[in-house]
């Protein structure tokens, strides 16, 4: 095509927010643009933004569907706080968005969208296109609805047909703006579509009809270009949370020798974990969608004690139906992973909205004395290595771990650097040989304090475990007082030597400053960011960023010794901080807090460490 | 099979299955004649002694795997049925047995108790009903007849109860059987149809809990009521009944009735043959119904339709991925789709 391109400006990273009805087909938009980003060498990161219902009553701010993409050629590790471009299909996602998008974000929408009836439905009194409720925007208006029908006018297609492209309409406009290629998308057509080469024809039709519109209206003073970012050399993809955790399973199957044994319930926003380990039964993965959360769990517990790497999904409502048998998993000292993809709660709460505040329930909240390993993935990417670290821990140290995870990283994705299986370590099982004379159900590790594994069907090893208290050493059943005391403190030394196997907690920053901010699990994008833009400006800032949490690294105490202030910052009302209050009762510990089913900004972030540095 | 071998070679017997530990039912208790059926057939059955797992829930039934010298895992209350399912579903060369009572299966493990018949994995489900919570000390519970008098419910209950047949027929459950815990030949011919069976093979038996429920089935198993009111079923036989087999089952319209052979106009040829493998649950549900004064308590396997495993389609479906799928590896996993390098 023949382009009179304008003035190309230089970005060091962008963030584009796409926005339309739930049916306006945003994801799909928004999963093309990155990856046409992945292709252009930039890193970045996305967040889809959906509503509970799957269809809530179209034009309504309720049924609005986004997705945002932050990229750039310098390292990017969130998905973005507010939108340099935003594309608004129509006036509810405009309304919606309003409050995403900075002051100056450049505005693209269907003028089509922008009629009387529309405006009612997302609660416009007045057209915001001519009021002055974009002032300061640069406003794009096209109208996608026309030229998509316009473009496809010569293949016949029916209006409903013809009109679905739009979303790709918008999509050339973006990558126009961008000046990216599409080829990579077009063979994404080829493939998607390859039953049905009319729709190829017209959503090849649509793109390039926008991408041209932008070329020929001459709107844009300038367009943009974000050049590739400082990658390490290797092989990337794209991944989410959730993705990256199956995947870690699988990763940890093949290193263990282990298969899969999944027993999970469908629920938002954990499901895919089951979805994507379902589709990998050529791993020998198990997968069996229980009648409900506790069936989850205990068949999982069953598949354990067969000799399964045993895994159970679920989100916070989950994992209160699941507490007992965890309990179970406690005292019968099996090897199981429990994830909890965070969501915002009490109760059902808020399904598709993220939060971190399941710490104290992975904590503490179950029946007894109950000590297990808790541990926080950072990132979508860290998902696969924090799945995998999960899985090594419960096999080796034959107790449950809870993997703590949240819908923001859970279905938000970035770059993954692919890993070979080979180079992961190694997971061995303390599983018992046959006729072992010497085995005793109790019997322990001398240095991790672990029982060891004695599966069904091995000649020899015949034993009973269960729910009540177990002797030492013989497992047989046992009420009594000292005994008990005993075997509470094995219990919890078990999980405490596990300090002894996992990484020293790093400092990001200076190893004195003024500040250290700490944080756990998936703040960690938004707090990196912020702090190396602080220490960048001078100021006496460092992050501490936790992911095992129960035991604490054992530097823990010695870091939080050397600095001045001590600031907790996560997504709930103050649980790790007080978590650490109860662990290090010597230090005083500032928080910061928000719970508003949304991530960190990291402005607030910024704000925040100013604030308390001027006071 | 793979695991079935000759049971001679195995040189087993029931003392390989006897455990060390105390019994602790209650003296009279019925749990103790079904501990002894499972320890007779255990050994009989062609299958490496490693090779068997017994698992509960909670309730004075469920002590009985630590009575077993078998692997066992005695589980959480009501959950046994998903324990099994996740060990079967692992290692399906396992023989599975799980071990639950009233209050486990039909109360808070209902839900359970539904899913695993629908699923079919071939596990041997022995339900031990005895109407009433034991080890709690004297509640009712979801079978206990309507308006007995427990310790919560002294104007006596004021709920239906579940009868157990009914609810495995009724979700799909494809083997029922129904014995009694002062039958120890029954119990022990029964439990060996259930463990031959490929299948969620559920057999209610009726205990008998001598301190808060004692003589519940006492119309069954009484020397003077026992034979108006048991019928024994066995496939391919009329469905007689009676001191000297002269009462008989007899299809009249759309209901089951009970009449007396050779009165009325009424000849063997007019008494309903059982047939436990047809796939209909008509008359299968009408016998599992059936209770006294009315009808005779029908024992003995009243369904067993064959049917695929729920672990057969897991594990087939897993050797047909093997074989299909493109990924040979998790590498292979992770580098598909779009990747890009940097060099």
């Amino acid at each position: 095509m023949i382009s009179k391109k304008n003035k190309v400006v230089e970005l060091e990273h962008a963030v584009i927010r796409f926005a339309g009805d739930s049916g306006d087909g945003m994801q799909l938009t928004g999963s093309l643009f990155s990856d046409s980003t992945a292709f252009a060498g930039n890193d970045f990161a996305t967040f889809p933004d959906y509503p509970a219902e799957i269809r809530a009553p179209q034009g309504t701010v309720a049924g609005v569907s986004g997705f945002q993409i932050h990229f750039g050629h310098t390292d990017i590790h969130t998905s973005g706080d507010l939108a340099d471009v935003l594309i608004a299909m129509n006036p509810a996602s405009l309304k919606a968005n309003m409050r995403w998008i900075t002051n100056e974000a450049i505005i693209i929408v269907d003028t089509d969208e922008f009629i009387d009836k529309n405006f009612a439905k997302a609660g416009y009194v007045t057209n915001p296109l001519s009021d002055e409720s974009l002032a300061g925007h640069q406003v794009i208006s096209a109208p996608i609805t026309t030229l998509t029908r316009e473009a496809v006018k010569d293949l016949n297609l029916d209006n409903k047909t013809a009109q679905k492209s739009k979303n790709m309409f918008a999509l050339g406009l973006v990558f126009y703006m961008f000046n990216r290629d599409f080829k990579g998308t077009f063979s994404f057509f080829e493939s998607k579509f390859k039953e049905n080469p009319l729709i190829i024809k017209a959503n090849k039709a649509v793109l390039e009809a926008g991408y041209n519109f932008g070329d020929t209206i001459e709107a844009f003073a300038f367009t943009f270009k974000v050049e590739p970012a400082p990658l390490a050399v290797g092989k990337y993809r794209n991944v989410t949370g959730n993705l990256a955790t199956a995947w870690g399973f699988l990763a940890a199957s093949e290193r263990s020798g282990r298969n899969i044994f999944l027993g999970s319930y469908p629920i938002t926003p954990a499901s895919e974990i089951l979805q994507e380990l379902s589709k990998h039964k050529e791993f020998t993965a198990i997968t069996f969608q229980a009648e409900d959360e506790i069936a989850g769990i205990v068949s999982t517990i069953g598949a354990s004690f067969a000799g399964a790497l045993p895994i159970t999904t679920t989100s916070g409502p989950g994992l209160s139906l699941k507490s007992e048998a965890i309990g179970l998993a406690v005292i019968t000292e099996l090897p199981i992973v429990i994830v909890d993809v965070q969501r915002g709660g009490p109760s059902t709460g808020l399904p598709t909205k993220s939060e971190q505040s399941d710490l104290m329930q992975a904590l503490f909240g179950r029946n007894g004395e109950s000590p297990v390993i808790v541990m926080a993935a950072s990132s979508a990417a860290d998902c696969f290595y924090s799945a995998f670290e999960a899985s090594k821990l419960t096999l080796e140290h034959m107790t449950p771990v809870i993997l703590l995870t949240d819908g923001s990283i859970a279905n938000g994705s970035e770059v993954f650097k692919i890993p070979k299986i080979s180079d992961l370590p190694k997971i061995t099982p303390p599983l018992v040989k046959p006729n072992d004379a010497n085995y005793k159900p109790y019997a322990r590790d001398n240095q991790k304090l672990s029982r060891s594994w004695a599966l069904p069907g091995t000649e020899g090893l015949r034993h009973r475990i269960g729910g009540l208290e177990k002797e030492d050493i013989t497992g047989n059943v046992s009420m009594d007082p000292l005994n008990h005391q005993r075997m509470s403190e094995l219990r919890e030394e078990k999980i405490k030597r596990v300090a002894n196997y996992i990484p020293k907690q790093e400092v990001i920053g200076a190893d004195e400053a003024d500040i250290l901010f700490v944080s756990w699990g998936g703040t960690y994008g938004v707090l990196l960011t912020a702090i190396e833009r602080l220490i960048a400006e001078g100021k006496s800032v460092s992050l501490a960023h936790f992911k095992y949490i129960m035991p604490l690294p054992k530097n823990t105490k010695e870091i939080f010794s050397r600095y001045k202030r001590i600031v907790v910052c996560e997504l709930n009302m103050g649980q790790f901080v007080n978590y650490l209050r109860m662990q290090f009762p010597e230090f005083s510990y500032g928080q910061y807090n928000k719970i508003q089913g949304l991530p960190f900004m990291v402005t607030e972030i910024v704000d925040k460490v100013n604030e308390l540095l001027n006071e | 099979m793979e695991n079935i071998v000759d049971t001679k070679t195995l040189n087993i017997t029931k003392k390989d299955f006897e455990s060390d530990q105390m019994v602790k039912w209650c003296p009279g208790c019925g749990d103790h004649a079904i501990l002894r059926a499972v320890e007779n057939i255990f050994p009989e059955l062609g299958i490496p002694k490693e090779d068997f797992v017994v698992v509960s829930g909670i309730g004075c039934s469920s002590r009985f795997p630590y009575y077993m010298n078998t692997y066992g895992v005695h589980g959480i209350h009501g959950r046994a049925a998903a324990l099994a399912t996740g060990i079967k579903l692992t290692n399906p060369k396992l023989s599975v047995w799980m071990i639950s009572g009233d209050g486990d299966s039909m109360a808070i493990g209902g839900n359970h108790f539904i899913h695993i018949a629908r699923r079919n994995p071939d596990i041997n489900y022995l339900m031990f009903n005895n109407k009433i919570y034991g080890l709690t000390k004297g509640q009712y519970s979801p079978t206990t007849p309507h308006g007995s008098k427990t310790k919560t419910s002294p104007q006596g209950t004021f709920e239906a109860p579940f009868n157990p047949g009914e609810l495995v027929i009724g979700a799909q459950g494809k083997f029922f059987a129904r014995v009694i815990d002062t039958n120890l030949k029954l119990m022990s011919h029964v439990f060996k149809e259930a463990a031959e069976f490929k299948g969620t093979s559920i057999v209610e038996i009726l205990a008998n809990c001598v301190i808060f429920q004692n003589k519940i089935h006492s119309l069954i198993t009484s020397k003077e009521t026992k034979n108006d009111n048991q019928l024994i079923l066995e496939a391919g036989k009329p469905m007689l009944f009676g001191s000297d087999n002269q009462k008989g089952i007899v299809l009249e319209g759309t209901h089951l009735i009970a009449v007396e052979v050779g009165k009325d106009g009424v000849s063997i040829d007019d008494v309903l043959v059982h047939d436990p493998g047809k796939a209909d649950p008509g008359i299968h549900m009408m016998l599992a119904s059936m209770s006294p004064p009315e009808m005779p308590s029908a024992l003995g396997v009243i369904r067993a339709v064959k049917s695929q495993t729920f672990e057969d389609q897991v594990w087939d479906s897993i050797e047909h991925e093997k074989v299909s799928s493109p990924f040979k590896s998790v590498d292979d996993l992770l580098n598909s789709g779009n990747t890009w390098e940097i060099d």
